[in-house]
């Protein structure tokens, strides 16, 4: 019987790793219904604060866009980032090292699934937001937009590999960071309110979550007029940063998968002890 | 002699839960780190509002209502912690550590361990709360002054509050007890509505009356009203300025008083349903 190629096997790998997170978006409702209303509780507690300080409604917009990103942003910490740490404990990391395929296959499945299963949740959060708060929106030039997008999603779950290969010498601390990461990102990637309103270095410093340039760029694209006097960079330019960070994150994950595997396996930290 | 013994077993197990709870909590980490990690998150939290107000309003932090929305945003870090805390304990003891079959064969009073696990998370968020407090009162100058403060009102609705976020959280831990997919978002699910319903950080005026109703029904809306009251002199909504001071507190202590029977009433049904279905020692592997 012959082999299968390792071109086959890497995408066997990516297809089964992304297939459960695909799938299940339609096996356990209540998750879906839980990813798409606790962002919407959030989204809907900030714009009451912007009604109250009389904001243009774009802001509004704003807020809906952020909350919506936020999905993303929690895929990325509890299931990337802290993926490995869920598969120390099940039991499940062992398999993987054993198994005959690559772990950046593992990874690049994890993350197909994640994009789009979140992906359609962020878009539901987007369609009610924007039908409870009726926020007028339009985007002016596609194209760039789409491209922002999806660049967006590459150097974001490019990251999100990179900390996953950081998170694998972690045990409880695995937890605990993505707890921590929340709020603090949430603050300096501007997903409620202009990252430009921190100044400059600040939002430059916060540009290598790659939201940050994501969010502002597609502002811009949406609220033209609004984002005239608050924009950090202009899209272009915004759209060839995330690009080069994209390239960089995925480079970055696969050196640092290799290296912290090797780490672990020398610390004993790929098993949880007395498992 | 019965009551005795029952008072010690309660005192024990509230002790030893809440100190069980705090290593659980803090010991991942040197204190060093575990500080920081304690006190990031809700000043993070803080500042998207300061920076939502100072981006934004017309008057920047001058803004009248931001002391109250900023005193309101501190003391709402106790809800989250506390609620996800209690009925987490459950799911972590049940899956996790795989104990909770042990609490049941152990000589100790459930309520009182749930709210002594409740009581690490609420050391926690005071940790968090008075650093909250600092960089408003020192950075943003909330005008919250130590001789300022309504001492007996803040007392009184500080044990309230403490007393309704308990039993809030032991009657999510019934619930928690008897689901098994949902139940890690059910207190944050609580929470985050909790946060829109109570009017934490806009007032309860703005919204749609059918949903401001539902808020007036939240004792937690009452109990951040009147920690506001003690603290700034001054509320956030107009239609809860009509209650005196008294009145606010009598109906925090009054849900508080309610709640204890309903967390009790909830537990003991979820409880039974959970032994009759074999739940205590579910193993979901989620």
């Amino acid at each position: 019987m012959s082999q299968p190629s390792r071109f086959t096997i890497f995408w066997r790998t990516v297809r089964g790793r992304a297939y459960p997170r695909i799938i299940g978006l339609q096996r356990e409702k209540s998750w879906f219904f839980f990813d798409v209303f606790l962002p919407l509780l959030q989204v809907a507690a900030y714009v009451y604060i912007y009604r109250v300080i009389e904001a243009p409604t774009e802001f509004v917009g704003f807020v809906v866009l952020g909350g919506a990103m936020t999905a993303y942003w929690m895929n990325i910490m509890w299931n990337m980032a802290s993926q490995f740490y869920w598969e120390k404990e099940t039991g499940n990391l062992e398999l993987y090292i054993i198994a005959p395929t690559s772990r950046m296959a593992i990874l690049l499945g994890m993350a197909i699934g994640g994009i789009v299963a979140t992906t359609v949740r962020a878009s539901v959060v987007i369609l009610v937001g924007l039908l409870i708060f009726r926020v007028p929106m339009t985007v002016t030039n596609v194209p760039v937009f789409a491209g922002v997008f999806v660049t967006t999603m590459v150097a974001l779950y490019g990251l999100g590999m990179l900390l996953s290969s950081l998170f694998l010498l972690f045990g409880r601390e695995a937890w605990h960071m993505s707890e921590l990461l929340r709020e603090p990102i949430f603050l300096v990637s501007g997903f409620y309110f202009p990252v430009r309103a921190l100044g400059f270095a600040i939002a430059a410093a916060a540009s290598i979550v790659p939201i940050t340039l994501g969010l502002d760029a597609m502002r811009q694209l949406m609220f033209p007029e609004m984002l005239s006097h608050l924009r950090f960079l202009s899209p272009h330019v915004e759209l060839a940063l995330l690009t080069g960070s994209a390239v960089l994150f995925v480079t970055l994950a696969q050196r640092s998968l290799a290296f912290m595997e090797a780490y672990a396996r020398r610390e004993g930290r790929l098993t949880v002890r007395g498992q | 002699m019965a009551s005795t013994t029952r008072v010690r077993e309660t005192w024990r197990s509230l002790r030893v839960a809440a100190w069980l709870g705090w290593q659980i909590e803090s010991n991942w980490a040197d204190p060093f780190v575990f500080a920081i990690y304690s006190v990031i998150k809700p000043i993070a939290g803080a500042l998207i509002l300061v920076f939502m107000y100072a981006v934004i309003a017309r008057d920047g932090l001058e803004n009248p209502l931001f002391p109250a929305i900023f005193v309101g945003n501190a003391f709402f870090i106790y809800v989250p912690t506390v609620l996800s805390g209690i009925s987490w304990s459950v799911i972590d003891d049940r899956e996790h550590y795989g104990m909770l079959k042990y609490m049941y064969t152990a000589p100790l009073n459930v309520f009182a361990y749930l709210a002594g696990r409740g009581i690490a998370k609420a050391i926690i968020a005071s940790i968090a709360l008075v650093i909250t407090l600092l960089l408003g009162i020192y950075a943003l100058r909330v005008p919250v002054a130590f001789s300022t403060i309504d001492w007996p009102m803040f007392a009184g609705a500080a044990l309230c509050g403490a007393a309704i976020l308990t039993f809030l959280g032991i009657a999510l831990g019934g619930v928690t007890l008897i689901t098994a997919r949902h139940s890690y978002y059910v207190g944050e699910a609580v929470a985050g509505a909790l946060y829109l319903l109570c009017g934490v950080v806009f007032p309860l005026d703005v919204l749609p009356s059918w949903v401001r109703w539902i808020g007036q029904a939240t004792p937690l809306t009452y109990w951040i009203e009147a920690i506001r009251r003690a603290l700034i002199g001054t509320g956030s909504s107009a239609i809860l300025a009509r209650l005196s001071d008294g009145a606010l507190l009598a109906i925090t202590a009054g849900s508080a008083l309610a709640l204890s029977v309903f967390a009790f009433v909830i537990y003991r049904l979820a409880e039974r349903r959970a032994r009759h279905l074999g739940l205590i020692d579910m193993q979901t592997m989620y």
